[in-house]
């Protein structure tokens, strides 16, 4: 057999693709058991579920290297730049876990008495008072468990305000053509008929489209500021206005709050509900990393429909734990993901007012210089300065669509932009660079986009073949997921 | 990209092609396949449900989003192409025969009037 240089690297790098069940010998072992000191039972034969039960056959060494082999795989903002559009995937300072690992706050236990865990009452209870101040909504829940259930909760929040007044008849919902899909969602579980409502050729909300159904039937509208094409809706305000004299409310998503950290507060627009994703605005751990965290704050008319348990100060100076008067209930067990708002607290303190200024100020700076530099090559829908991100329509050569430009951006190490979102932009690229790059990465993910550009301008199928160079090829996911396999199965031979 | 002209078109990209039994059959253009990508789902009405003119009557899922299908004729769906829902990827090779989604009895024939022509849809989408 001849060799070519590359053969043995090529086995070697087949080798490590292996999965564990191919990698298995009869009669290795991974684990030394004591021998048995109990008679053995045989188990009877109608209770054996199957014949066969196959488990790799491995060494504790072979097991290391596969898991250990498989998170170098991983890839994370702890290792190179992220600028997935609309999931702010901003650097997590350590300090953050370096908090929320002392043992006060780790090894606390809900059932625990108040006065044993007044510290992590009270920082539940500042954490409150900052998003209060954030928001410019006078009530908080830290109780929901993710962003999704904090606007769930946050629509059922706002219908129990709907029936206590008794307009329960209210059952439409608008939501803009650019929200995020959980919102129609939120709504739609919380009993409410979505409305769909268009955008400006301007990327603003459509007022005439709200004022035509803005009605005794008209429970709210769902809303995020800004808007998923990153843009400072216009028209908000008005918006609020007009929902409010036709006797609905107003639901604020919170997704892109980190274009407006100390600088503008959502409730001063005349929202009634906001929902924030800490795992997004405040630095905790997210994208598959761990558990998130979705706060709401609400105007006080709506707080004591708010979920529980809500941590507060007493005429004392301590701190407890109480269920709103009309709450909608628990979104879980305890004080939501306790873990996670340990570090958005910390995230927080460590910044500081000015801080949260620099945040919001250096997230819109950042993207509106992608936008600037990267103008020439792609379409841009919505000609306006942006806020936190950026959405172009990848349109300008064949062959350089949304999908071919982001597999070629995996071959330099860089994570796609979101694709295909918002709906209304056709080959959507979605790009936030988020504050905590600097100017030299931002650059490089430039140059490397120019260089894609320059790639498809040479061969217009190029791109169509990308990645070429990450672990694994250009998937079928077209294949994968009409006739998705998802579990190994022992061959047939 | 072909436009059959024995049919109408809507807006929103569908086609309704009226047969000899009086039904309308009804699917999605190739343009609007060729937007989508390849499809990987398709959530259709049953049999026996009502669809309206220009309302939502089901979902397609393509490897980029998932986006509503909306009848271009109000009546009552007559029948549906389970081919389709076995196999998604005929809405991306065949859209405008083997695709094919519904067959509706219509309530009002004359519905059709309000739809496309072949040469009108071929302007929208150029």
């Amino acid at each position: 057999m001849t060799s070519t240089p590359d053969t043995p690297l090529r086995e070697e790098a087949h080798n490590r693709r292996r999965l564990l069940m191919e990698r298995s010998h009869p009669g290795r072992t991974g684990v030394t058991l004591p021998a048995s000191d109990v008679p053995p039972q045989l188990i009877p034969e109608q209770a054996m579920l199957r014949d066969d039960l196959h488990l790799p056959e491995v060494t504790e060494g072979e097991v290391v290297r596969y898991f250990t082999h498989l998170s170098q795989l991983n890839f994370s903002i702890d290792t190179n730049f992220y600028p997935l559009g609309s999931c702010t995937m901003k650097y997590n300072p350590k300090l953050n876990e370096a908090v929320a690992a002392t043992p006060g706050f780790a090894l606390a236990h809900p059932a625990q008495p108040e006065t044993q865990v007044q510290g992590c009452l009270e920082a539940v209870f500042r954490l409150q008072t900052y998003l209060q101040e954030v928001s410019g909504l006078p009530g908080a829940s830290l109780a929901p468990l993710a962003g999704a259930q904090g606007e769930l909760a946050g629509i059922l929040t706002l219908r129990a305000a709907l029936d206590a007044r008794g307009e329960g008849r209210r059952r439409k919902m608008l939501i803009p053509d650019t929200a995020h899909g959980t919102n129609p969602a939120s709504a739609a579980m919380a009993g409410f008929q979505v409305i769909s409502v268009p955008s400006t050729s301007e990327g603003d909300i459509d007022l005439d489209a709200v004022r035509a159904e803005a009605d005794e039937q008209l429970a709210g509208v769902m809303f995020t500021q800004p808007t998923t094409l990153g843009l400072f809706d216009r028209n908000a305000i008005e918006m609020c206005r007009i929902v409010h004299e036709a006797g609905g409310l107003v639901y604020g998503d919170g997704a892109n709050m980190n274009a407006l950290l100390g600088r503008a507060k959502l409730g001063h627009f005349g929202f009634d509900v906001v929902h924030m994703n800490l795992h997004k605005t405040f630095s905790t751990p997210h994208g598959g990393g761990g558990p998130g965290a979705g706060p709401i704050c609400v105007t006080e008319a709506l707080a004591p429909f708010l979920p529980g348990p809500i941590a507060v100060q007493r005429e004392d100076g301590s701190y407890g734990s109480e269920m709103p008067t009309k709450s909608i209930g628990r979104c879980g067990g305890a004080q939501g993901n306790f873990g996670v708002l340990i570090r958005a607290l910390t995230y927080i303190s460590l910044l500081g007012g000015d801080g949260m200024l620099n945040i919001s100020g250096n997230a819109v700076l950042n993207a509106n210089y992608l936008l600037a530099k990267l103008r020439p090559l792609f379409e841009l829908p919505y000609d306006r300065s942006v806020m936190h991100e950026v959405v172009f329509a990848a349109r300008k050569r064949p062959g350089a669509t949304a999908l071919n430009v982001s597999k070629r951006l995996l071959d330099h190490g860089f994570h796609a932009p979101t694709m295909y979102f918002p709906l209304v932009v056709p080959e959507a690229l979605m790009i936030e660079p988020t504050e905590t790059e600097s100017r030299e990465t931002l650059d490089a993910f430039i140059e490397t986009l120019e260089r894609i550009d320059a790639e498809a301008a040479a061969d217009e199928d190029f791109l169509r073949g990308a990645p070429y160079e990450t672990p694994i090829s250009r998937l079928d996911e077209a294949r994968a997921a009409r006739r998705p396999e998802l579990r190994w199965r022992p061959s047939e031979d | 990209m072909p436009v059959p002209e024995d049919r109408r078109y809507s807006r929103e990209h569908e086609w309704a092609l009226p047969e000899p039994d009086g039904l309308i059959l009804v699917g999605i253009t190739d343009f609007a396949q060729h937007e989508l990508g390849d499809v990987v789902y398709v959530d259709l009405p049953r049999p026996g449900d009502r669809v309206t003119q220009n309302a939502q009557m089901g979902e397609v899922e393509s490897v980029k989003a998932v986006s509503e299908l909306f009848s271009p004729v109000s009546g009552e769906v007559a029948a549906v192409n389970e081919d389709v829902k076995n196999a998604p990827e005929l809405l991306n090779e065949s859209p405008h025969e083997k695709g094919w989604l519904i067959r509706v009895k219509p309530d009002d024939p004359a519905e059709l009037d309000s739809l496309l022509d072949a040469a009108a849809y071929t302007a929208l989408t150029e």
